[in-house]
């Protein structure tokens, strides 16, 4: 079904199952240990082989020699992949490094052998048997050292790489008050549970990956075109993921050292990515440095707004989209936004949760706090006066197919300039968390509250995160007895795909939830949106909407009425007095419908967008400069809320994760071996239950006609966006100390605290 | 991991022996450093014995009032012990601050005083490291060093040693004991028993091949104030930057050491004498030599201003 009007009244609109807090429907699967994630099919092969990955120990260069003799005659050795014996590979669309090196090498650890063993024990003592030789080339692994020689970038995800409205350089010339200020993110690593994952078996020329994939069909064809094999010959199955955060978005080392192992070793194969190889071994989120320059009136008012951001990758890489969220959430006449992307020798730098705003908003939102305390204007209010209803500047309109689209969409630089949001509750979203957070009971002046030894701080910042759409198809079985199967390729990566999938066919056919059956993350499933952006669940129930209003109208074909007469509930389709149960229409054959949704013209014609406003309280200890967050609340208008308890989970977890950005996350770059030094958990620090004190969620009473059928909108991205600003602007407040550069370690506050020793 | 043997022994004696028997062998223990360090070829015995069998899980009353603390008496035990509750607090505090309850539950003391730096250079086989092998240079040094330590540092090695439990160990004056090869016995002041880098950064302590610690003596009760802080960068689960170990009676006299800032637990006698002075005098005496690198220099500040941190708590008092 194609999208292309505003939606009006539809089944979803009863409300007898979405929107209601729902628990888990695989929730008892999980707890029970009887949801398989990738390295746990312990059926489908029966005596797999286990791979063991080395990575490359140079950030740049070739390899000289491999020496694998001794690997070959350790104990239980089946095969060993390398690229000299791999065959010919190709390169995944979404992948700019290779995932199998050498000789030439473009990052550390990137995979340049795979030891396949009877156990894994045995493929690890045999890995550290090979002997490598390299010869080191000399590399840039210096963001701030290559800014300067940094080239415009081609796009960001979403938009162009640069923007301009009206006359920037005047305006913010001209103003009376002007910021013009610098501020730096690190990399950061997604740091999931589980770590990248698969088995990989062979019939024929058939291969089956059992992985742990966000995208099964991005990843069923990059994994095709990286083995050169025709992409109906590949089935991805990924029905758990252990968390990915954009990091499990494209097909990684392991799926295809596990096809090449399973390959060579003429057995099912199993790899996960050890640990320790991940930070540098996958993708990550690339550092920014962010320049921004806001000029305003006396009163406040922002005449000039700019944006400048430079980041790094590998050659042919793509940039962080950090000035995405500039042109669209703050009012002003004269723009400007620059995308520059320097290269550099660090690992592939892509997609975490939120890329572009979550980066972004970091940077926009202390800036918007330090003009506020220039204007003497309460932080809230600056942000209400410059608030605008219309696009100020449409730079980013959302692609239509492929929300990663890599094309970009140049010619609409300004086309959109003036159209509206679909919906855009920002000002309420601010004033409710104010009333809620206490907000008026902070002190203006920073350092004036003290609590024993912790000095105390309240901090506001925007929320902002665009809403995208993409195709979503699903397949819909209602069977003899009235119970319903729903198919599509979907993920559930700890998000609750599976119950607002649930809900959705529930509402729709009328139907208990306990009468609906997902099945997810397999390529033999209709493709789907997938898990990414933030659009997987308003995208997929969409779809899973769409075939349900098939079912529903062969189900009436069969009762010879119309569907539009025909009431689907308890089980039981109604229509005038005739009451028949569904299962009795199926009949024993049972009915299948399939159908996508289809995304037209609405997606440019309006600007899609969630908003947001993050309130937090934090403590810094007076002598060490320790900080804790105290309290924090988020206020979200993010459309209609599918299952308001799996929202607040994301929401709750992506504040968890604005901690961690605002604090403590940075993969330490070691700038002359060219490395993410900290590169395990021990060392790549995110905040542990102690970190996290009271969180509260509040989500806006808001449908989004124009975002979908479901009125929904994406929600599990925006909870991030702006979060670590909050906590760097409470730290000011707390403290009196301004710090530009996360995260915000203590090191950073001391020269500023009191005297106490 | 390389292949090895391994024994289970029931006796110091019979471990003795085997350490003995087989040169390259190891101890081990509640096995949460030694199996990590196996894995990633950083360690690589060729042989392990397992102590668990040993009966030095108690912690017993000494002639002189003190306690003996079994060799394996795991760390949940001994910081839970009413005695050292009461009688030792620092060392409860550390032993709690440290790790994670299941990490507790089964370290021992002496693995814990055993354990090995957490440098990132020492725990990436790819990367030149001194103590991992002598003579391949030190990555830390012109590399990330915002953990590493500030004094008693070397040109081969700034390393810290990373166990909160030594902290405590070293202001309450503790002794270790251990049994040789030859059966021998030996009681080492804790003062002794770390070294400090030099040109040997590969070594750690003062133990010989083979040499098995049997328990850590603390002398009769200190009194006083027992304070432990430590100050990480998140709020629990994560090695000291700084961590000071503190015992102030009630005239103001004292005794310090620092975790975080060295190869060892760093106490400095001398520098106690300034403890009525206040925490500036006491943080400039202990780290009157330091040399730090440009990314730990705010450990010399953070000293200072933890120690005020923890003798303001001592005192009752807020800063
Ligand atoms: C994730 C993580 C976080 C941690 N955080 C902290 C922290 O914050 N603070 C902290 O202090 N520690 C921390 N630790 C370290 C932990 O305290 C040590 O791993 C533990 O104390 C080691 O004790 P074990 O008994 O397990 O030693 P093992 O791993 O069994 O042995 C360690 C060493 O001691 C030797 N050994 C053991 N027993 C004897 C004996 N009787 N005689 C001679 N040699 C012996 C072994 O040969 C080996 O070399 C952490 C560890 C991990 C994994
Ligand atoms: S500081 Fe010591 S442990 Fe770390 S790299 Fe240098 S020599 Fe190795």
């Amino acid at each position: 079904m194609k999208f292309e009007t505003p939606a009006t009244e539809n089944p979803i609109d009863q409300l007898k199952v979405i929107g209601k807090a729902t628990d888990r429907v695989e929730g008892p699967f999980k707890t029970m240990g009887r949801a398989r994630y990738a390295y746990e099919w312990h059926d489908v092969a029966k005596n797999p082989a286990y791979g063991y990955v080395v990575g490359s120990a140079i950030a740049k260069g070739r390899i000289r020699s491999i020496d694998l003799s001794l690997a070959k005659v350790s104990h239980g050795v089946l095969a060993i992949v390398t690229a000299e014996n791999a065959g010919k590979l190709g390169k995944g669309e979404f992948n700019t490094a290779l995932l199998l090196g050498g000789p030439e090498i473009q990052h550390y650890h990137q995979a340049v052998a795979l030891v396949v063993a009877e156990t894994f024990e045995q493929a690890r003592a045999a890995a550290g048997q090979i002997r490598i030789e390299y010869e080191k080339a000399p590399g840039a692994f210096d963001l701030a050292a290559a800014k300067d020689s940094a080239p415009m970038a081609d796009k960001i995800t979403g938009g162009v790489a640069a923007s301009k409205v009206g006359d920037f350089e005047g305006a913010f010339a001209a103003a009376p008050v002007q910021l013009d200020a610098t501020y730096t993110t690190p990399d950061q690593s997604h740091a999931m549970m589980e770590p990248h994952s698969s088995l990989a078996k062979w019939e024929g020329d058939k291969l089956t990956v059992w992985t742990s994939n966000q995208m099964i069909d991005w990843g069923r064809g990059d994994l095709a075109k990286t083995l050169n094999i025709p992409k109906e010959n590949v089935r991805l199955i990924s029905p758990y993921i252990g968390g990915g955060f954009g990091g499990k978005l494209f097909v990684r080392a392991d799926a295809v050292l596990a096809s090449l192992g399973a390959r060579a070793a003429q057995r099912p194969v199993k790899v996960a990515l050890q640990r320790a190889l991940m930070p540098n071994n996958t993708t990550h989120r690339p550092a920014t440095i962010q320049r921004i320059r806001l000029g305003t009136t006396r009163e406040g008012k922002i005449t000039a707004i700019g944006h400048d951001s430079w980041s790094g990758d590998l050659p042919e890489g793509k940039p962080d989209g950090a000035v995405h969220q500039t042109r669209l959430l703050y009012a002003g006449e004269n723009r400007m936004t620059a995308t520059r992307l320097a290269v550099l020798d660090l690992p592939e730098a892509n997609a975490m949760r939120a890329p572009g705003e979550a980066t972004g908003m970091m940077a926009l939102e202390i800036a918007m706090d330090e003009l506020a305390e220039k204007l003497g204007i309460d932080p809230v209010e600056l942000r209400i006066l410059n608030d605008t209803q219309v696009v100020p500047d449409d730079a980013s309109p959302p692609s239509k197919d492929d929300p990663q689209d890599r094309k970009g969409d140049t010619a609409a630089n300004q086309a959109g300039k003036g159209k509206r949001f679909s919906q855009r509750q920002f000002i309420e979203c601010l004033r409710l968390g104010a009333e809620r957070f206490g907000w008026n009971k902070r002190s203006a002046k920073p350092a004036a509250n003290r609590d024993g030894m912790w000095l105390i701080g309240q901090g506001v910042a925007a929320a902002y995160r665009g809403n995208q759409t993409t195709k979503s198809a699903a397949r819909v079985r209602l069977d003899s007895r009235g119970g319903v199967i729903v198919e599509t390729d979907m993920t559930d990566i700890g998000t609750g795909s599976y119950t607002v999938i649930a809900q959705t066919a529930a509402e729709m056919l009328g139907v208990p939830l306990n009468r609906v059956l997902v099945r997810l993350g397999d390529s033999s499933f209709p493709v789907s949106s997938g898990s990414g952006g933030q659009w997987g669940a308003n995208c997929s129930t969409s779809g899973v909407y769409a075939a349900c209003l098939k079912l529903r109208e062969m189900v009436a074909q069969k009762l010879g009425v119309s569907a539009t007469d025909a009431v689907f509930s308890d089980g039981r389709v109604r229509v005038g007095d005739r009451d028949v149960p569904l299962g009795e229409v199926a009949g024993s054959a049972g009915l299948v419908a399939e159908d996508a949704i289809e995304f037209g013209k609405l997606a440019k014609e309006y600007q899609q967008s969630t908003f947001g406003a993050h309130f937090v309280e934090v403590g810094v200890h007076v002598a060490t400069g320790e900080t804790r967050v105290r309290r924090m609340l988020a206020v979200c208008a993010a459309g209609r809320i599918l299952n308001p308890k799996a929202a607040r989970s994301q929401v709750i977890g992506a504040m968890t994760m604005g901690v961690g950005a605002a604090l403590m996350e940075e993969l330490a770059v070691d700038k002359r071996l060219g490395f993410f030094v900290n590169h395990d958990m021990a060392t790549y620090e995110v905040p542990v239950h102690a970190d996290i004190p009271h969180q509260d969620v509040i989500f806006l009473d808001e449908t989004d006609p124009i975002s979908s059928p479901m009125k929904a909108k994406g929600v599990a991205e925006l909870g991030i966006c702006g979060v670590a600003a909050a906590v760097a602007n409470a730290i000011y407040n707390a403290t009196g100390v301004r710090v530009r550069d996360y995260p915000i370690t203590l090191d950073k506050l001391l020269d500023g605290l009191p005297d106490v020793a | 991991m390389r292949p090895f043997t391994f024994e289970r022994v029931r006796t110091p004696a019979e471990a003795a022996a085997a350490a003995a028997r087989h040169p390259g062998a190891k101890f081990v223990a509640g096995r949460t450093n030694l199996l990590d360090l196996m894995k990633l070829e950083i360690e690589t015995p060729t042989h392990l014995i397992d102590v668990n069998g040993l009966a030095l899980d108690k912690i017993e009353p000494t002639a002189d009032g003190g306690l003996r603390i079994g060799a394996l008496v795991r760390n949940t035990d001994l910081a839970a012990d009413e005695r050292v509750r009461r009688d030792y607090g620092v060392l409860s505090r550390a032993l709690s601050a440290g790790a994670s309850g299941q990490l507790r539950n089964m370290a021992t003391t002496a693995g814990n005083l055993l354990q090995r730096t957490r440098c990132p250079y020492f725990y990436d086989t790819n990367q030149p490291c001194n103590k991992r092998v002598l003579g391949s240079g030190c990555g830390a040094i012109d590399g990330f060093s915002r953990q590493h330590a500030v004094v008693g540092i070397s040109d081969a090695c700034i390393a810290t040693h990373p166990s909160d439990m030594a902290v405590a160990l070293r202001v309450l004056d503790a002794v270790v004991e251990t049994v040789g090869p030859d059966g021998s016995t030996r009681n080492i002041p804790i003062a002794e028993f770390h070294r400090l880098p030099g040109d040997q950064p590969h070594i750690d302590t003062v133990l010989r091949t083979g040499e098995l610690i049997t328990a850590v003596t603390l002398p009769k009760p200190a009194g006083g104030a027992q304070i432990y802080y430590k100050v990480r960068d998140r709020a629990s689960y994560a090695f000291a930057l700084v961590s000071v170990a503190l015992v102030v009676q009630k005239d103001g006299t004292g005794r310090v050491a620092l975790g975080g800032v060295a190869h060892k637990p760093w106490r400095v006698e001398a520098a106690e004498a300034e403890l009525p002075k206040g925490a500036k005098a006491v943080a400039a005496f202990l780290l009157a030599d330091a040399k730090p690198t440009d990314q730990n220099a705010f450990k010399l500040k953070l000293v200072e201003r933890t120690l005020a941190a923890a003798l303001a708590q001592a005192k009752g008092a807020q800063l």
